[in-house]
C-alpha cells in the first residue's frame, strides 16, 4: 500500500481582473482561457497523476508509459498557463514597460535592441503551426538568452534541461480567436503592450546570478 | 507535358449560411474565406517557379512530406487539400447513419456504427492541439516510400480511424485512402463552441456529416484499388 498524499493541482488566481488587459486582449477571452482552459489542463492532469499513482502502485509498466503523452500535455498546459498569466499586467500596473536592469542589457547584447527581440519573437510566433508557444529563456549553462518555440502544450524544458522560462506567448488560436480571428500577427504585436517585463526581470536576476 | 496545376479556393458545395445554426456563416466566412483562402495564396507563392511548379496537389503533399522532415510548402498544399475535402464531408441536414456497404464495413471492422462513433469521437477530442481525426480505408498503395512505419499487409483492406497533427492527413502514408475527416483546429470551432471541442464534435457527427460523400468516396477507393 502507498501512504504518501497526491497533489492535488488548483487552478491559481490571477493577479488582475479579467477586463484589466483591454483593449489587448478581452475580458471574455481571459476568462474563457483562464476558467475553462487552465482549468482543463489542470483536471485532466490531476487525473493522469492519479492513474499513474495506481499503475505505479500495481507496477504496471505498459500503463504508465502510457499516460506519459497526457502527463506532457496536460502538465505542460498547466505549468506554461501558470507562467504566461504572470507575464501579463495592466498598462497601468507597468504592462508594456521595457525591461531595465540586467535584463534590458542582456536583451541588447543578445538580440541587438528591445525591437529586435520582439520582431524576432513575432516572426517566430506567427510561423509555428498549429498550436503552440515562442518563449524567450535563459540558458543557465551558456549564460545566454533564447528565443525557441514549442508545439502545443509542450513547456520550454523540452528543448533543453538548462532553459529557465522567461517569457512565454500563448499562440494557440484560442488565446486570441475571440477577438483577432486569423490575424495572429496583430495579436503578437499587441500582446507586448501588456507584457509584465518586471516579472521576467525577477526571474532572470534570480537565475542568473 | 503538364499543364501548371493551377490551386484556387474552391468553395464549400453548400452556401456559406448553410449549415447555421450548427456551424454558424460567421465560421465559414473565416474558416474558409480567410484561413483557406490564406493556404491556396501562401502555396501558389511558394510553388511558382519552383520544381515543384506543375505538379498536382496530391504529388506536392507527398513530396513535401519528405518522411516528416517537412519542406515549406507542405503545411499550404495539405491544409489546401484538408479544407477542400472537409467542406465535402457536410451537407446541411447531414448527420444520422450511413447505409449500404458503407455500414457494413463499418458494422464488420468496428463492431457497431455505435462503436466506430465512440472510436472516431475520440480520436478527435484527444488530439493535441491542432489537428484532424479520419475514417479511411485502409490498403497499401504507392510504392510507399514515404511511410514511417512500413505498412503491413495484413491489416489492409479495412476501416480505420486515425488522427494526425497540424496539417498532416493521411495521404503521406501511403496506406490509406480518406473517406471522412473533421477539422479539430480550435479556428473550425471555436467562434461557435469556444473550449466545448467535444460538443463540436458530437454535433459533426449528429447533424454535419454528408454519408453520401462518404460513400461515394469509398466506392472510389474500391474502383482505384481493384485498377492497380
Amino acid at each position: 500500500m502507498h501512504s504518501r498524499g497526491l497533489h492535488v493541482y488548483t487552478l491559481p488566481d490571477l493577479d488582475y481582473d479579467y477586463g484589466a488587459l483591454e483593449p489587448a486582449i478581452s475580458g471574455e477571452i481571459m476568462q474563457l482561457h483562464h476558467q475553462k482552459h487552465h482549468q482543463t489542463y489542470i483536471t485532466n492532469y490531476n487525473k493522469a497523476l492519479e492513474q499513474l499513482d495506481a499503475a505505479v502502485a500495481k507496477a504496471d509498466s505498459s500503463t504508465v508509459v502510457k499516460l506519459q503523452n497526457a502527463i506532457k500535455f496536460n502538465g505542460g498546459g498547466h505549468i506554461n498557463h501558470s507562467i504566461f498569466w504572470k507575464n501579463l499586467a495592466p498598462v497601468r500596473e507597468g504592462g508594456g514597460e521595457p525591461p531595465k536592469g540586467s535584463l534590458g542589457w542582456a536583451i541588447d547584447t543578445h538580440f541587438g535592441s528591445f525591437d529586435a527581440l520582439i520582431q524576432k519573437v513575432n516572426a517566430e510566433g506567427a510561423a509555428l503551426q498549429g498550436s503552440g508557444w515562442v518563449w524567450l529563456g535563459l540558458d543557465k549553462e551558456l549564460k545566454r538568452l533564447v528565443v525557441e518555440t514549442t508545439a502545443n502544450q509542450d513547456p520550454l524544458v523540452t528543448k533543453g534541461p538548462n532553459l529557465v522560462p522567461l517569457l512565454g506567448v500563448d499562440v494557440w488560436e484560442h488565446a486570441y480567436y475571440l477577438q483577432y480571428k486569423n490575424v495572429r500577427p496583430d495579436y503578437l504585436k499587441n500582446i507586448w503592450k501588456v507584457i509584465n517585463w518586471k516579472y521576467a526581470s525577477e526571474v532572470y536576476e534570480k537565475e542568473s546570478s | 507535358p503538364k499543364v501548371n496545376a493551377k490551386f484556387e479556393l474552391k468553395p464549400p458545395p453548400y452556401p456559406l449560411n448553410a449549415l447555421e445554426p450548427v456551424m454558424s456563416q460567421q465560421t465559414l466566412e473565416f474558416h474558409w474565406g480567410k484561413h483557406h483562402k490564406t493556404y491556396v495564396e501562401n502555396l501558389k507563392k511558394q510553388v511558382v517557379g519552383t520544381e515543384l511548379d506543375g505538379k498536382t496537389l496530391e504529388e506536392i503533399i507527398v513530396t513535401s512530406y519528405n518522411k516528416g522532415d517537412i519542406l515549406p510548402p507542405f503545411n499550404n498544399a495539405a491544409q489546401v487539400w484538408n479544407h477542400d475535402f472537409f467542406w465535402e464531408c457536410m451537407k446541411p441536414g447531414g448527420g444520422g447513419e450511413p447505409s449500404g456497404e458503407l455500414l457494413e464495413l463499418i458494422e464488420r471492422d468496428f463492431g457497431s456504427f455505435e462503436k466506430f462513433l465512440a472510436e472516431f469521437k475520440a480520436a478527435a477530442a484527444t488530439q493535441f492541439g491542432s489537428g484532424w481525426a479520419w475514417l479511411a480505408y485502409r490498403a497499401s498503395k504507392f510504392d510507399a516510400e514515404n511511410a514511417e512505419n512500413p505498412p503491413s499487409p495484413d491489416e489492409d483492406n479495412k476501416l480505420v480511424v486515425i488522427k494526425s497533427p497540424n496539417a498532416v492527413n493521411p495521404l503521406v502514408w501511403g496506406c490509406y485512402y480518406p473517406l471522412l475527416t473533421i477539422d479539430v483546429w480550435e479556428h473550425a470551432y471555436y467562434l461557435d463552441f469556444q473550449n466545448r471541442r467535444p460538443d463540436y464534435i458530437s454535433v459533426f457527427m449528429d447533424k454535419l456529416v454528408s454519408w453520401d460523400a462518404v460513400s461515394s468516396r469509398l466506392e472510389e477507393a474500391k474502383a482505384l484499388i481493384t485498377s492497380t
